[in-house]
């Protein structure tokens, strides 16, 4: 599914990511931990396809449309409500029978009563459940999840830690995190990242 | 309606719903243009000509575009939701041409009342000229949302927006300018419409290498 070697990422003279190689096969769990400024984010972005490598050969067997991306920030408008947001995002990735689906996801991170609240009045937590509802909303076959469990508190962790529990095995998982044990029965991989 | 323009008229009926609940943009580049219409006004010296007063409207007319276009991507950049974009659209040229909607449709909201002010303050309007006003627009917009995608991408965009735009919208006043004052508005006109030809096509081609590296 994933299979990187030797990738690095330079912006000018820095170095965002030190040469990185592993595989990471269809179905599996990968767990990317590292110090801050290591290159987590880095690493996950060129696994998006939001950036580049500046070395190395990286190939991600998965098109744009089956794959979710979880960023530091939601990738949201804020100035519609989740079910707008959602609307288009899945309008945009082709999402079949997408009200039942957003409704759905809605319901299940937690948000159906907020749901027609325009994002901006949310808190930080409930920005990063929505993002969550929009990476599950086509069911990628590959998630890029950069540091999901930051500002959730206890319920909206568990409700994310049912999410990737049902996702085990269906989909490939890349996640970024600090807190390894969180995710300790779930991986299949281990990547540590050591800072430039 | 699916597809290419489906994803289009969705994204540019978002930027429009965008506009309507946070009204940052358009109420700022009317007042602009009417104003800086009132100030030539007086400003003007009694017996200048109507080339002159042209003149005028089309530096009115291209820095409330710039205004707007300064402002075009200001939602995308909020939660980063461009890179949601860029995930979500198959084809990402879909997000320039939907922005391009939207910004023609401020565009032209703001001259919906600047040409009937220019009207009244200074000069009546021909359909030639009205119709160098559309062309023009069409191509200020069609550059300037690129132009506007690259500076957002960068620092210093405040900067950088006008430095692109500008020295690209000469040849459109020029063109505007012309399709007004000219006894051959002819030439003018499809000299206009050969830029936002030539331009929205490479704008069209290009936009995928201005959000992705």
């Amino acid at each position: 599914m994933i299979r990187a070697e030797e990738v690095e990422k330079r912006y000018g003279q820095r170095r965002a990511l030190r040469p990185v190689s592993f595989a990471l096969d269809r179905g599996g769990f990968l767990v990317v931990t590292g110090a801050n400024g290591a290159g987590k984010t880095t690493l996950l972005r060129l696994l998006a396809g939001l950036a580049a490598p500046t070395r190395g050969a990286l190939a991600v067997d998965a098109s744009r449309d089956r794959l979710g991306y979880l960023g530091h920030e939601a990738l949201v408008y804020g100035e519609l409500s989740a079910v707008e947001n959602l609307e288009l995002f899945g309008r945009l990735y082709r999402v079949p029978e997408r009200r039942e689906r957003i409704g759905m996801l809605l319901e299940r991170l937690g948000l159906w009563e907020a749901r027609r609240e325009r994002v901006s009045a949310y808190s930080r937590g409930m920005r990063q459940r929505l993002a969550l509802c929009r990476v599950l909303l086509h069911d990628p076959e590959l998630l890029v999840l950069d540091e999901p469990f930051t500002a959730l508190d206890e319920e909206g962790a568990d409700r994310l830690d049912e999410e990737l529990r049902r996702l085990v095995g269906a989909s490939t998982v890349v996640l970024a995190t600090h807190d390894q044990d969180r995710v300790a029965g779930l991986s299949t991989g281990h990547l540590a990242l050591v800072a430039s | 309606m699916s597809g290419y323009v489906g994803d289009v008229v969705a994204l540019a009926r978002k930027d429009l719903l965008l506009e309507l609940r946070a009204r940052d943009t358009l109420p700022a580049m009317l007042l602009f243009v009417v104003s800086t219409l009132v100030v030539f006004h007086f400003a003007l010296p009694q017996g200048a000509g109507d080339d002159a007063a042209y003149g005028l409207l089309w530096v009115a007319l291209v820095f409330t575009a710039l205004f707007g276009l300064a402002r075009a991507w200001v939602p995308e950049r909020e939660h980063a939701a461009l890179d949601g974009l860029v995930l979500a659209t198959g084809d990402r040229s879909a997000i320039w041409l939907a922005k391009t909607v939207a910004a023609l449709a401020f565009l032209g909201a703001a001259e919906v009342v600047a040409l009937p002010a220019f009207a009244v303050l200074f000069a009546p309007l021909d359909a030639a000229a009205v119709l160098g006003v559309v062309l023009a627009s069409v191509g200020i917009c069609v550059v300037g949302t690129l132009a506007s995608a690259m500076a957002a991408a960068g620092r210093g965009r405040e900067v950088i927006l006008p430095l692109l735009v500008l020295p690209l919208s000469i040849p459109l006043v020029v063109g505007g300018v012309g399709a007004s004052v000219s006894s051959e508005p002819r030439t003018y006109v499809a000299f206009l419409c050969l830029y936002d030809a030539v331009f929205a096509i490479l704008s069209w081609a290009s936009f995928e290498y201005v959000v992705t590296e």
